[in-house]
Order: structure tokens, then sequence, then C-alpha cells
């Protein structure tokens, strides 16, 4: 027995072991370096000393832009109109998620599949082909396009985020305290609100989290169903084709950036203290 | 009384969002199908005449573009894979404690616009931009070689652009592999590299099926890219469709490269959901 159990090669293999995690090592934090370049360089340039219209070389460190950060109508109005189609679409999409969440992650119940698939068509279905099935849908409505139509594909694409999201924090629950909960006298709706939406609301927040960051950010869908309602992509993306970003542009999308960076680590910090 | 309810309970709590995806997005596809076989214009209204020509007329003219789609959709999503395997192993089986934050600084990206993100590419790459002109200056490149407008900018983009929808399945995936399987493989002699290729790699595969549909669909049907770093033989099929639905306004042209598109896309997704089942993938989304 004792001549089977092999030494050597393992302790000849663990140094070579030690080199490739070192090498992996290095090599993920390339790629998160390669992914965090375009960051960078959006950040930088919202400080570029430039003059004329095109924001494309260095020519040295200026706050200026952050000085009249607000000082082209045409940027800001794109940017409010992204924060209200956000905000209200954010809303509309994490009631209705969450009500899907609870029923997905709580009950088995016929048609559970045809509904995951739904879903699943929804968050995987190119963006090019849902704008312009709604296109299609709005003109044949003879529907105008604006405010409404973006909000309505917004809450289209972004609920099934915040279902499954929310589904797989129901999965987790411990429904013996929504059991306790009702022995002792409290009703459904009670219960929901003191019980079941204390537990599950990280995956709420989540989920709403999602689904603000993908309203914000959509450019195609938008793009089809705007009419002529500009949104801040929307607008970048006519600026581009016009020849030029100003750098209000970059600045505008440094506060998205560190916006975002903070609601996610408050949210990360909350979650904690709840679960802690 | 109360089992009906209770049997009715999750029906009511669906219908809302049901009946909005329902209304917005089943019926909006149908719209698109039977859109792309009318014929007329947006003065005199249109019908639904079957005309299949709108098909083939479409498809005779851009098949370039949607041979294009396909290829550079193919090559970003093989690039993409080569890329993140190896940060999604590091991860799972190394990252320790670290894992979320390591998954997080590879969602960084998507704290910052798409398209904005798209721009500072070219800002990077542009022929006096950040990369090119120290090398220019030093003589390591002529100094008319250029990235953009190329092939290799657009592909370069949409890997990078779709990269962290990749490395989220593979590394659920991965993160599932027991432990104890890795360790009975080098309990029965197999040396890292049989260990990997017999066991780890084949358990990744739903992962990396996964990640091919996730970076391809988009990927191929994507423009932005193709139209901020790519030039004039560059042009992918969502261009088309856009330029043919919102500026030359032909409606049943563009829902029927549309639909073409959907189509040949849906076959992919459907291979994948019949290997993987559905509830796997979207849980993969949520993450």
């Amino acid at each position: 027995m004792s001549t089977l159990t092999p030494q050597a090669p393992v302790k000849a293999q663990k140094p070579r072991g030690k080199l490739g995690d070192r090498l992996l090592f290095g090599y993920t934090w390339a790629v998160i370096i390669w992914l965090c370049l375009p960051i960078g360089v959006m950040i930088l340039f919202g400080f570029n000393d430039y003059h004329g219209k095109y924001n494309t070389q260095w020519h040295g460190f200026t706050l200026k832009w952050y000085q009249h950060a607000f000082a082209l109508p045409e940027v800001n109005n794109a940017m409010k109109a992204s924060l209200i189609i956000a905000v209200i679409s954010t809303v509309l999409a994490t009631a209705l998620g969450t009500l899907i969440g609870l029923a997905l992650g709580r009950y088995r119940f016929k048609g559970q599949g045809f509904t995951n698939l739904v879903q699943f068509a929804a968050i995987s279905s190119p963006e090019i082909v849902m704008g312009m099935s709604l296109l299609a849908f709005f003109v044949q409505l003879g529907f105008p396009l604006g405010y409404v139509t973006i909000i309505i594909a917004h809450v289209m694409f972004s609920l099934s985020f915040v279902a499954v999201t929310v589904r797989s924090r129901v999965l987790t629950l411990d429904r013996s305290v929504e059991e306790a909960a009702k022995d002792l006298g409290a009703g459904g709706w009670t219960t929901f609100r003191l019980v079941t939406l204390p537990m599950i609301m990280p995956g709420v927040t989540a989920g709403a989290l999602l689904s603000f960051a993908i309203s914000i950010d959509d450019f195609v869908v938008t793009n089809f169903t705007a009419g002529t309602v500009t949104t801040f992509p929307v607008d970048i993306y006519g600026l581009q084709g016009r020849g030029g970003i100003p750098a209000q542009v970059n600045v505008m999308g440094t506060f998205i950036f560190v916006g975002g960076l903070l609601l996610a680590a408050i949210n990360a910090l909350a979650s904690r203290r709840r679960d802690a | 009384m109360q089992r009906l309810r209770a049997k009715l309970a999750p029906y009511f709590l669906i219908l809302p969002g049901g009946l909005w995806l329902a209304i917005f997005f089943i019926i909006p596809t149908v719209t698109m199908l039977s859109f792309s076989l009318m014929t007329g214009n947006e003065a005199d209204g249109y019908q639904l005449t079957w005309h299949f020509q709108n098909y083939t007329d479409a498809l005779s003219t851009y098949w370039p573009q949607f041979l294009r789609s396909l290829e550079y959709g193919a090559a970003a999503t093989i690039l993409g894979i080569a890329l993140s395997y190896p940060i999604a192993y590091w991860i799972a089986f190394k990252g320790g404690k670290r894992k979320s934050t390591y998954l997080f600084l590879v969602l960084l990206p998507f704290f910052v616009s798409f398209v904005l993100r798209t721009i500072s590419w070219q800002f990077f790459l542009s022929d006096n931009g950040l990369l090119l002109s120290p090398l220019k200056s030093m003589g390591l490149v002529s100094q008319d070689f250029h990235i953009l407008q190329t092939t290799v900018a657009v592909v370069l983009g949409l890997t990078y652009n779709y990269l962290p929808f990749i490395v989220l399945p593979l590394y659920v995936a991965l993160e599932r592999v027991d432990p104890r399987v890795v360790e009975a493989s080098s309990d029965l002699y197999a040396g890292r590299i049989a260990t990997f290729t017999k066991v780890i790699f084949p358990l990744s595969l739903p992962g990396v099926f996964a990640g091919v549909i996730m970076n391809f669909v988009p990927a191929a049907s994507d423009y932005v890219n193709a139209e901020i770093l790519g030039g004039p033989n560059n042009t992918m099929i969502g261009s088309i469709i856009q330029d043919q639905a919102l500026h030359v306004r032909d409606y049943p042209t563009a829902t029927a490269l549309s639909t073409v598109l959907m189509g040949g896309l849906l076959v992919g997704i459907f291979l994948y959901a019949r290997a993987l089942g559905t509830e796997d993938v979207l849980e993969a989304a949520a993450r």
C-alpha cells in the first residue's frame, strides 16, 4: 500500500501551480484594466483644456468644464429627459417585476414555464428587434412617439430583470416566518407589509437599481421609440454624428459613473447591515 | 374558498406585469411579423398583402451586411470566450473572499453609458489619440497607420462591450463545480491538465454555451460599435434596419430585415434553452 503514495510528483507540481496562479492573477488584472480604460479616458477628457469642436487630443488640464458643467442646454435637457424616464420606468418596472418575482419564487402553478420563457425572451431579445417591433406597433396604432412610448418600452424590458432578482431572493426565504405571523393573527396584507416585504427588500432594491441603470443607459430601443424626445445616450449619438462631443458630456458621464458607484456602495452596505 | 384564493394568488401577482409584457412585447412582435408582409406607404396606409417579396428584396440587397454581422458577432464571441475563461476560472477558484469585488470590477464599465464608452474607445484609438500619437512620435508605427475605420476596431469594440456578458455565466458555471470533484480527480492521479480537460471544462460547458448566446445575440445585432469605430465598409445590419425605419421610413423592409435577424438568432436561443433549461439562464442574467 505504502508504495502507492505518490509523494514526489505532488511536490513537483506545487510550485508550478503557484506560478500559474500568479500568471492568472496578473492576466485578470490586465483585462480589468482594459475594461476600465474607456472609463479613465472619459473622465480624463472632462479635464481637457481644448479649444474648438474636437475634444479628441489631449491639450492640458483644466477645471473649466466642471465650472460650466451645465452650460449646454441641449445636453442638460437630454439629461433631464433621461432622469425623468429612468425614475418613472424604474418605479413601474419594480412594482410589476416584484409581483412576478413573488409569484415565480413562491408558487408552483400552471403557466410557470411559459412565464419564464417570455421573460427569458424579453431579457435576451436583441434590442434592435425590440425597438423595431415597438415602432411598428406604435405606427400601426397611430400612437404618437414621445415620453410615454419610451417609458412603456423601458418598463417592458426592465421588469423581467426585477422579477428574476426578486425571485432568487424569494427562493432563499424561510416560509415559516410568514406562517408564524399568520398564526399570531396577522392578515394577508399585514404579513406582506411587515414580514414578506422587508425580507425581500434587498432583491427589490437590487432590481430597482438594475432597471434604473438599464433605463438611463439605453440607446437602441429608445432611439426607435423616442420620436423627437432626446435622451442622454440619444443626444451623445447625435453629437457624435455631427462631429464632436463637448467636454460637458464627459463631465455628466463622470457624474453618472460616480453616482452609480455611490448607489452601489450604499446598497452593498445596507444589505451587509441587514444580514449582520 | 381559502384554497381557491391560494390557487389563484400567483395569477393575480403575475397579471399586471404579464399584461404589460403581452401588450408591449408579444403583440409588437406579431405586429412586426405582419408589417413585414405588407405593402403601402405612410401617406396611404399599409395593407397586409402577404408580400413575401419584401423578404427576397431585402435579403438580396442587404445580404453582405447580414453576413458581416454574423461574422463580426462570431469573431467577438470567440475572442470573448478566450479572453473571459481564464478570468472566470481565476475568480471562481482563486478569488476567495474577494470574489464579489472582482465581479464588481468586471461589471464596472456598465456604470458608464454604452454609447459614451464606445466613443471613449474612439478617442483612445483615434489617429492622433492617446495610443497612436506617442507610438507615432517614437516612430514605432508609420504616420499613416490607423486603427479606426477598420474591421479590427469594430470587432475589438464588440468584444470589449459584451465581455462581461460572457464572464458572468462562465463564472456561475465554474463556481458551481464542486471542489470535491476536482479533488477526487487528482486523487485518481489526473494531472492538472487532465483535471481541467476531463473534469472542470466539461462541467463548465453550460456556462460556455450561455456565454456564447448572451454575447453573440447582442454583438451580431449591434450597430453602434460599427458606426462609431468602423468605416463605410463595416456597416452592420442594425444600421440598415435603423436607417430604413427612422430615415427612409420603409417599414415593410425594416421589419422584414429585423424578422430575419430575429429568426436567425432564435435558432441559437432554442438550442440553448433545450440544452440548459430556461431557469438557469434567467438566474445567470440576474447576477
